[in-house]
């Protein structure tokens, strides 16, 4: 139970879950669970996360867009994370929660801009004090903390939450952030995101940690684990953190265990977000087949809408590269962008 | 080239047991780009050893490895990456020898991808040979063929300190020769001739000599005869073959993919101010990427120097003197 077996799969976690694998409630629900509409919502958000996953992921292996991170079995520990959060938080995401930053009001447009490799992808909507993509793994986790350090420092009752990888754990970035966030009882709240794997690497190779909430112990923060297939648990862990985060009660840390075997028959049955919760809505009668045909039908538009627009929009201008380096642009970038502009946008050689 | 580089830490494992490769994913998949694919099943997991996701630490190891004795080539995926290991490079890697009077050193090689045009996110096609030529105790090494990356590769991981081993990323697949596995070093600190020209002196590394060879053929269809130097060897710079080319052609164009402001370029325009100033007859110009991060796909192609810009900048240096 503690670590992931080598093939990347987790045993079920009945106790880390508030649903088992078959959608029957374990114990009693939290109190936003106990009415439907909410998990509905839940329910679609995530399957609209799925849809367009499937379709990016389609896109990177036909090359019409550069790497693209797949979200794919993370859905539940996005959105329930997500869900978990005020307008006025902060999310502080890796490059792999794009279900978390579509919730925030992020379009799939924009999304897929940015794996296309296109700036304007980065000119995003939706909650716009949010900190952008972050690739070098673990980085993020300290401007969490500093996010957490400004809402401090003026008084707000605003909570930052992050994303860390479990390859991105053996950081040293994500160690000064816990212990910092301990420190100073910062209001903010990782979610470690363990599927198993740094790569190729397993997680029994990156730590003899027994499980990756053990790292909150030496920060003096509470680490805990939930089953990250369960939006419902999740949801419940990360609101009651970031409620004691907002509260000033300081930092926690959550470890969410994901399946990386999500094309594997045995994984979908057992471990897939939209299964569990769907089959829970099902048995409580409400949601139905013709429904989640029509929910399909509404996310398979959207995202159709997504991709046309980002393989539409006129050329970027080279002028892309300059004009939000700085504030204003110096004279010398001012010469370089004129001499970009005569070679214009040059197509692959 | 991925496959010369691979050829060559083969050879030198199979002869030389202290030689161990450490790196994220280096050894069960055999590195990402396949660098050291089939080295942790000859070898063992001891010699080639997936590392925990962490650069600093990879460095930091590497120091206390090369100090007892070993020859550690560490894989760095990309370059954009190699940030947290600035503080054991730029405080320990380079000055192990400095700092013990000789008693320790740091004969420790590692590998990073060089550059952009293959269309990857952020932080994956940095070009920051400045950044660590800046770094003095430490050479820095870019091949530009894998006959070169062969040959440069085996004579870093037989020198006594510590190389920083660049390694073009577009011509990885792109680009391909017969080289002889025969074990033989490259020199170390010199740069090399890629073609003979009288009219002016175009020096570049890594990718961007694909750009510069063809550029050179373009000018010798308009009859100016372009000499093409590949740098190979970014710190030390072999100012002697530069300093020559110069004197014959008496004008220079260096191209790189790097940003323009404190790049390489501006050492060797330095270098040839400096020693040959009587020979230039034309001011020294310099083909870069812009000065601004490496821009997202789209525009990747534009940030790069073109063949074009490097033929019109060959035109203008031609005009002024």
């Amino acid at each position: 139970m503690n670590c992931p077996d080598p093939e990347g799969s987790f045993p079920d976690l009945p106790d880390l879950g508030r649903l088992d694998a078959d959608g029957r409630p374990i114990g009693v629900l939290p109190d936003f669970a106990r009415d439907p509409a909410r998990l509905t919502e839940l329910y679609r958000f995530m399957t609209r996360v799925r849809v367009f996953d499937r379709r990016a992921c389609a896109l990177q292996r036909e090359g019409r867009i550069g790497t693209y991170p797949s979200c794919l079995g993370h859905e539940a520990t996005h959105v329930g994370s997500a869900a978990a959060l005020a307008p006025e938080d902060c999310l502080v995401p890796s490059y792999r929660e794009c279900g978390a930053m579509l919730w925030r009001g992020v379009s799939m447009t924009d999304v897929l801009l940015y794996w296309a490799g296109d700036e304007r992808g980065n000119r995003r909507g939706g909650a716009l004090h949010d900190l952008p993509w972050c690739i070098p793994v673990g980085t993020q986790s300290l401007h969490a903390a500093g996010v957490a350090m400004a809402f401090r420092a003026r008084g707000e009752q605003r909570g930052a939450l992050t994303f860390i990888g479990d390859g991105a754990t053996s950081q040293g970035a994500f160690y000064e952030a816990l212990n910092v966030a301990g420190a100073r009882q910062l209001p903010v709240v990782f979610v470690v995101v363990n599927n198993g794997w740094a790569l190729s690497t397993s997680v029994s190779s990156q730590t003899a940690a027994k499980t990756l909430a053990d790292k909150a112990l030496a920060a003096g923060i509470p680490g805990s684990r939930v089953d990250g297939n369960d939006v419902i648990a999740v949801r419940e862990a990360v609101g009651g953190a970031m409620v004691r985060a907002r509260a000033g009660h300081g930092a926690s840390l959550i470890e969410a265990l994901v399946s990386s075997r999500m094309g594997d028959e045995h994984a979908v049955h057992r471990l897939d977000p939209l299964v569990r919760l769907r089959r829970y809505l099902r048995r409580l009668g409400a949601w139905d087949d013709v429904e989640e045909t029509a929910l399909s039908a509404e996310c398979e538009h959207e995202v159709d809408g997504a991709v046309h627009t980002c393989f539409n929009l006129s050329p970027q201008p080279t002028d892309a590269m300059f004009d939000y380096l700085f504030a204003s642009v110096p004279r010398h970038l001012e010469r370089q962008k004129r001499r970009a502009r005569r070679y214009g946008q040059i197509a692959e050689s | 080239m991925i496959e010369a580089i691979r050829m060559a830490l083969d050879w030198e494992m199979s002869r030389n047991r202290d030689v161990v490769i450490l790196g994220q994913d280096a050894g069960a998949t055999g590195g990402f780009f396949g660098a050291t694919a089939g080295l942790q099943e000859r070898f063992g997991s001891d010699r080639v050893q997936d590392t925990p996701l962490a650069e600093g630490m990879i460095v930091g190891l590497c120091v206390g490895m090369a100090a007892q004795g070993l020859r550690p080539v560490a894989e760095i995926p990309f370059m954009g990456f190699i940030f947290p290991a600035l503080d054991q490079i730029v405080n320990h890697l380079s000055r192990m020898r400095a700092r013990t009077q000789g008693r320790l050193c740091c004969p420790v090689v590692i590998r990073v991808p060089h550059g952009g045009g293959t269309g990857a996110p952020e932080h994956h096609s940095e070009c920051m040979e400045a950044l660590l030529a800046h770094i003095s105790g430490i050479r820095v090494v870019c091949p530009s063929s894998p006959a070169r990356a062969y040959g440069l590769l085996l004579a870093s991981v037989r020198d006594p300190d510590p190389v920083i081993f660049l390694e073009p990323r577009r011509s990885y697949r792109s680009e391909r020769e017969e080289i002889s596995n025969d074990g033989r070093a490259a020199p170390l600190d010199a740069c090399h001739l890629l073609r003979a020209g009288s009219d002016v002196t175009l020096v570049s590394w890594g990718a961007m000599i694909i750009e510069t060879m063809k550029a050179a053929e373009i000018l010798a269809a308009e009859e100016v005869s372009a000499e093409v130097v590949d740098l190979s060897s970014i710190s030390p710079i072999d100012r002697e073959t530069i300093l020559k080319s110069v004197g014959k052609t008496g004008r220079l164009v260096v191209a790189h993919e790097a940003a323009a402001n404190c790049g390489v370029g501006a050492e060797v325009a330095a270098i040839v101010a400096e020693e040959s100033w009587g020979d230039l007859k034309a001011p020294v110009r310099r083909v870069t990427g812009y000065d601004t991060p490496v821009p997202l796909a789209r525009l990747e192609r534009s940030y790069i120097p073109s063949v074009a810009r490097i033929v019109d900048a060959v035109r203008e240096t031609i005009k002024a003197g």
